[in-house]
């Protein structure tokens, strides 16, 4: 997020695109629709599927699914005809503009609502709420990025943004609201195949040499692979040996058949977790790793704050926390790892990473701190880009539509989006085990509007077979007007109807990420 | 803004304009009960605990619903203050069926607190319990609307702190209960099992099922940790017996990015922890397919082998690593420094894009 968790409250107008918050982030959800009920904000959803949030929103639009930049790019057509931009900001603090112009111009509100659905009259409201309100804030999630264009999707929210000079002030802002655990974390330490911590990038002979320093060892300098690559270069036969850390590819990742294939052409799979998860099946070696409960250590939330774990009970039988795991096989080869606790790692973090060199624990004992934190008397930063951008301007991008990647047709009538529920989290592996969850959502529904269920014979609470152009799985029907008609939505945290096994593996070019909000399926009845 | 000057217990203190005398007094470490008042909520003044003495004024005042004004003089421990609290707790206390015997919330409970601070030694008033039959229908909350003394503060949680809008007064008079829609139980209304319900409740009607009976009050260890369900982190405390987690709780005090606020998952999810099915010891495939089980340095060495053969073989970039939003920033880092420095690839990436 470039602002932060607690300023989304004090927002003249939000702008949630993509996002079912909540389900996915109950409590931000809560302060969105606290900002409605209590603070005279403005809501304006975007979204296919009418969510919870639908109900406190001003103005609900209902694009067909993955039409999301064109339905940005016509909002923005009608800011820039009606003269709504934030005309100084656009001069002082971007570049680019003409060129976005350009193509936005290509975008009036009649065509948009005929590529999206989405009346022109609504986009035209929602583009004037939007402009004049004194700090907007843009709320997003997967709904924007899991497509092909997600990359396109982001930058052009950041447009949006920018046009409105809605970015680097409070309550404003463009706020990717992160769905797991310690996924900014994981991204700010270099868990990505083309940067080191802190985002340097590996290829730059600069950063290179400043981390081949720290940590003594020549590096490779070409970027690596990403997660849907690393399980292609499997599949081929180019990547030999896999080390998972707490992920369980074969729920979570596109295209199952293709993942399980992927798996077993491995010399060495080893899994370290703390189930013997769908994936750990597949393993050579599984290794037993300590649950948050059981160790010490720093998550980094949505809001980019610091803040710490702490060990409340032992780890059962013989199992470690993942840093001790680490350590110990990094010693055993040769290359020793000798820290005697989290603090000791974070200390080495914060003299490789800028973003978080001010961040202690003694520091967050009481309350985390949000990077950028650059020393110990720094107090950490509400919300990014206040005078400057990090790059200096702002830069637009001219972001033209590119329909999904898969598209219905006589065979696959359907587009079918994927997501998460209120009560499971991601692969079910632990709030499976969860009674209250259990109690309430048992099994896996597909949601499917009541017209297109009477067009293909399907009744509430009967199984529905679901297949596309990858597989079929089964599960039963929750009749529903919160799916539009055309469109059908399941979530993937149930492994007796891995929706994984349908979706389509083509990636985002740029970000590499699959397309789970539109695969085109059909669906029958399946009996009993 | 402009300093207000008031007297509380014959101390001259300082007052902001809008601050009632309950916020004064707090700010000064004057001790006023209360009962219905919940911060981050509105005031509603229902109770009357919290009464005072104002100077000039005819009738006793709700302390925490009254605003401060110039040249106050307030008296919070006065014999008709203190007896008007009596009657007040007594008539509570009379209304429900107040048995610490068996009460979850036994050590922890605010009328149970208020009864012994005012030295009460029993209720000047029969006891008559409505006698509302317990709600058993679902795994996580359990009310017992007998205990319940309708101070509101878990209809204002519900509507106000989270915004569910679940819960709300119905029927009228003795008759008035706390509860969803047509008095349904939770299990059958839209509610969503945040649990603010609990953690907003001042005495045992409201209680969190699963960790009835696991352990008293005073025998919980709270640890303050980070909740690893989604991205919001919300700060929260493990209370752990006996070497367990036993229920999870939200705590206002730890401020941003939650306030006190659960979810279903953060308040409820947490039986993984201690499942019989957790991973205990390492495992190595054997020929036949089966996991054996094995100790640490032969499944360090199994992998060890295989590794540094296989990049031997074929190059270390045949070798990639996946890491994961649910470990901690230092054994992130510490994933992408192993394969960056042992393995020497960079082949790591983690779950972000899915």
């Amino acid at each position: 997020m470039t602002n932060s968790i607690d300023e989304i409250e004090f927002a003249d107008v939000i702008f949630a695109i993509g996002t079912n918050t909540t389900e996915n982030h109950p409590v931000i959800g809560s302060k969105v629709k606290r900002a409605v009920r209590y603070h005279g904000a403005k809501l304006i959803v975007v979204d296919p599927r009418d969510i919870a949030l639908t109900k406190y929103a001003e103005l609900w639009l209902r694009p067909k699914a993955g039409t999301n930049v064109a339905l940005v790019n016509g909002i923005m057509n009608v800011i820039i005809s009606e003269d709504l931009q934030a005309k100084d900001y656009v001069k002082e603090r971007t570049e680019g503009f003409e060129a976005m112009k350009a193509v936005v111009a290509k975008f009036t509100p009649e065509r948009v609502e005929e590529i999206t659905g989405v009346p022109a009259a609504n986009i035209r409201a929602a583009a004037r709420l939007y402009a004049k309100a004194g700090k907007a804030s843009i709320l997003y999630c997967m709904g924007v990025t899991q497509h092909s264009t997600g990359t396109d999707s982001v930058k052009n929210v950041a447009n949006l943004a920018m046009l409105c000079g809605m970015m680097g002030i409070e309550s404003g802002g463009v706020n990717p609201l992160r769905g797991q655990g310690n996924v900014q974390g994981a991204c700010d330490m270099g868990c990505l195949p083309n940067v080191f911590p802190a985002y340097q990038n590996v290829t730059v002979d600069d950063n290179r040499a400043r981390f081949q320093k720290a940590w003594g060892v020549k590096l490779p300098a070409n970027v690596g692979l990403t997660i849907v690559e690393i399980m292609n270069a499997a599949h081929k036969g180019d990547i030999k040996g896999l080390y998972v850390m707490g992920e369980n590819l074969m729920m979570s990742d596109p295209d199952l058949h293709h993942v399980e294939e992927a798996l077993k052409n491995l010399d060495l799979l080893v899994v370290q977790d703390i189930f013997l998860t769908e994936t750990a099946k597949f393993a050579h070696v599984v290794l037993p790793a300590a649950s948050f409960a059981e160790k010490d250590g720093t998550f980094s939330n949505t809001e980019r704050r610091v803040q710490r774990v702490r060990k409340a009970v032992a780890p059962p039988g013989m199992a470690k926390p993942d840093w001790q795991i680490l350590s110990g096989l990094s010693t055993k080869m040769g290359y020793p790892m000798a820290y005697a606790s989290p603090s000791e790692i974070m200390d080495e973090i914060r003299k490789v990473t800028p973003s978080y060199a001010g961040i202690t624990y003694r520091r967050i004992e009481r309350r985390g701190i949000q990077w950028p934190c650059p020393n110990t008397d720094h107090p950490g930063t509400k919300y990014l880009h206040r005078d400057r951008f990090s790059r200096g301007l702002g830069l637009f991008s001219a972001i033209d539509y590119i329909p999904s990647a898969e598209q219905t047709d006589k065979e696959y009538p359907l587009i079918m989006t994927t997501g998460r529920i209120l009560y499971h989290y991601h692969t079910g592996t632990m709030t499976r085990l969860a009674r209250g969850s259990m109690e309430r959502y048992p099994e896996s529904l597909v949601e499917i509007n009541p017209r297109d269920a009477e067009r293909f014979g399907i009744e509430d609470e009967k199984l529905v077979k679901v297949t596309s152009r990858r597989g079929s799985v089964t599960a039963k029907a929750s009749l529903t007007d919160r799916s539009p008609e055309g469109t059908i939505f399941m979530n993937f945290h149930f492994r007796e109807a891995a929706v994984n096994l349908l979706t389509n593996s083509v990636l985002d070019p740029l970000a590499k990420i699959p397309e789970y909000k539109v695969s085109a399926v059909r669906i029958e009845a399946a009996g009993a | 803004m402009n300093k207000i000057l008031i007297t509380i217990d014959g101390r001259q203190l300082e007052a902001k304009p809008g601050q009632t005398i309950l916020e004064v007094a707090k700010e000064n470490g004057i001790y006023i009960p209360t009962l219905c008042y919940y911060a981050a909520t509105r005031v509603v003044g229902a109770c009357r605990v919290c009464v005072v003495e104002v100077e000039n004024s005819r009738t006793l005042v709700a302390s925490c619903a009254m605003p401060v004004s110039p040249g106050m003089v307030v008296k919070t421990d006065t014999p008709r203050v203190r007896e008007s609290q009596k009657l007040v707790v007594e008539l509570l206390w009379s209304a429900g069926d107040h048995n610490c015997l068996v009460c979850e919330s036994n050590g922890q409970c605010e009328l149970q607190d208020l009864i012994y601070w005012l030295k009460i030694e029993k209720p000047r008033f029969k006891i008559e319990a409505p006698g509302y039959p317990l709600e058993k229908t679902n795994t996580m909350i359990q009310r017992d609307l007998n205990k319940c003394v309708l101070c509101g503060r878990c209809i204002r949680a519900c509507n106000e702190i989270q915004v569910n809008e679940v819960l709300d007064f119905f029927e009228r008079g003795s008759k008035m209960k706390v509860g969803p829609a047509f008095d349904a139980d939770y299990i059958d209304s839209n509610c969503v099992f945040c649990g603010a319900c609990v953690d907003a409740c001042p005495t045992g009607a409201i209680v969190n099922k699963q960790s009835r009976f696991e352990g008293r009050p005073w025998d919980l260890q709270k640890i303050r940790t980070t909740c690893g369900y989604c991205g919001v982190g919300c700060q929260m405390d493990l209370n752990v017996y006996d070497g367990k987690v036993v229920k999870v709780t939200g705590n206002k005090e730890y401020g941003t990015p939650n306030q006190g606020s659960l979810c279903v998952k953060g308040r409820f999810g947490m039986e993984f922890i201690h499942h019989p099915s957790r991973l205990k010891t390492p495992l190595i495939k054997q020929a036949n397919g089966e996991f054996k089980e094995a100790d640490w340095d032969e499944a360090y060495d199994f992998i060890a082998g295989k590794l540094k053969s296989i990049k031997k073989k074929h190059g270390a970039d045949s070798l990639a690593g996946l890491s994961s939003a649910r470990c901690t920033n230092e054994e992130n880092y510490l994933f992408q420094k192993f394969m960056r420095t042992v393995i020497g690839t960079n082949n790591v990436d983690h779950c972000a894009r899915l």
